[in-house]
């Protein structure tokens, strides 16, 4: 059954894997994408759940991703608790976000330990703050990336834009922000499809 | 060890946790403004480097909640801050995850997804705007962010060719 996994796009419901992971088996799938994101979670993330150990068909993960990322919190451990409530309940969601989290946090934890060994180096102060300048343009690039598909939609352009205004030039808490300007957009939205 | 700044922590994370739409690239700004601005936990040039290294490390990008538990309050700090952005979003996404999929068709579903998409754009270009405004301290710098941003736009080089790429030149000419 696991190689039968090429799921028609007609499928809206298509069944978990035929042998549901174990806990074990979560923790340690998502222990190595944790290892291997550099840069982005989510393509190796894929990788290992639709390619090499089948537990989601590509459609199934195309929706586990746009529910994790339609909710609030790391779009990734989102990613981790859905597939781990889905194959074990809440141990599996545990087992899945654990094992996600655990590398990465004693890695960057060590890294920062170290570089604060090192932080007299001039030449490491720089390589620091010239990976800072490249990771900011890696997310001004992520932003103009997601901001394509709104060319053409007048309302959304101006939505985007307003949230732009609020945080980054007016400094407005998110809080406060968010709580005007969700509810406005998602009323637009709603009026639109009408 | 401290225990009200540990509850402080804890706090102030939880409630972000709830807001971060679009991710923890989205939080920056707010991270920023409570972190640095509010709380005067971290100076800017703090905020930097642990955008650096948590940019460098493996793993997703949440990790510079871990940093800032850690310079705040050590390896506890760092656990409580992490569990702390991670715990609320994740009860909510494993309490919906359950009946999400009854709505799969709702409308209202549609709207609440079509209009969340522009605010996540301009908070995550509003992050890349703090970013840079706190990052980019040199003419060097200015030119690495805007060739990595040209770079990702037109090539498809893997984003950590592009940090190393940042590192090297970085460390020539200590930017």
């Amino acid at each position: 059954m696991a190689d039968d996994n090429i799921v028609s796009a007609t499928d809206a419901a298509p069944g978990p894997a035929a042998v549901p992971p174990s806990r074990r088996a979560l923790f340690l799938g998502f222990l190595i994408v944790g290892m291997q994101g550099f840069g982005g979670v989510l393509p190796f993330a894929r990788r290992m759940l639709v390619e090499q150990r089948r537990w989601l068909s590509e459609r199934e993960f195309i929706e586990v991703l746009s529910l994790s990322q339609f909710l609030p919190g790391p779009n990734i451990v989102n990613v981790s608790i859905i597939v781990g409530s889905r194959f074990r309940g809440l141990s599996g969601s545990l087992a899945a976000s654990l094992g996600l989290m655990l590398m990465p946090f004693l890695i960057v934890l060590a890294l920062a330990a170290t570089y604060a060994q090192f932080a007299a180096i001039e030449a490491v102060r720089g390589a620091t703050n010239g990976v800072s300048a490249a990771a900011t343009g890696l997310v001004i690039a992520v932003g103009i990336k997601m901001a394509r598909p709104l060319k053409g939609v007048a309302w959304q352009i101006a939505m985007a834009a307003l949230t732009f205004v609020a945080i980054a030039l007016l400094r407005i808490p998110l809080l406060w922000a968010l709580a005007v300007l969700a509810p406005v957009s998602i009323a637009i939205a709603w009026r639109m499809q009408r | 060890m401290s225990l009200p700044l540990l509850a402080d922590l804890a706090q102030q994370f939880a409630l972000l946790s709830f807001l971060a739409i679009g991710g923890v690239n989205a939080l920056l700004p707010e991270i920023h403004r409570r972190v640095v601005e509010s709380a005067h936990w971290l100076t800017d040039t703090d905020f930097a480097q642990a955008f650096a290294i948590a940019q460098a490390a493996p793993g997703p990008n949440l990790l510079i909640v871990s940093l800032i538990g850690w310079k705040v309050q050590g390896f506890l700090g760092a656990l409580v801050a992490t569990i702390a952005i991670c715990a609320p979003s994740s009860a909510l996404t494993f309490a919906v995850a359950h009946v999400w999929d009854r709505f799969r068709d709702a409308p209202l579903r549609r709207a609440i997804q079509h209009g969340l998409a522009p605010v996540t754009v301009g908070l995550v270009l509003a992050s890349g705007f703090i970013l840079a405004r706190t990052v980019d301290q040199s003419v060097i710098a200015v030119g690495l962010t805007v060739a990595t941003v040209v770079a990702v736009l037109t090539t498809r080089l893997h984003p950590l060719w592009l940090l190393a790429a940042g590192a090297a030149v970085g460390a020539l000419v200590a930017v």
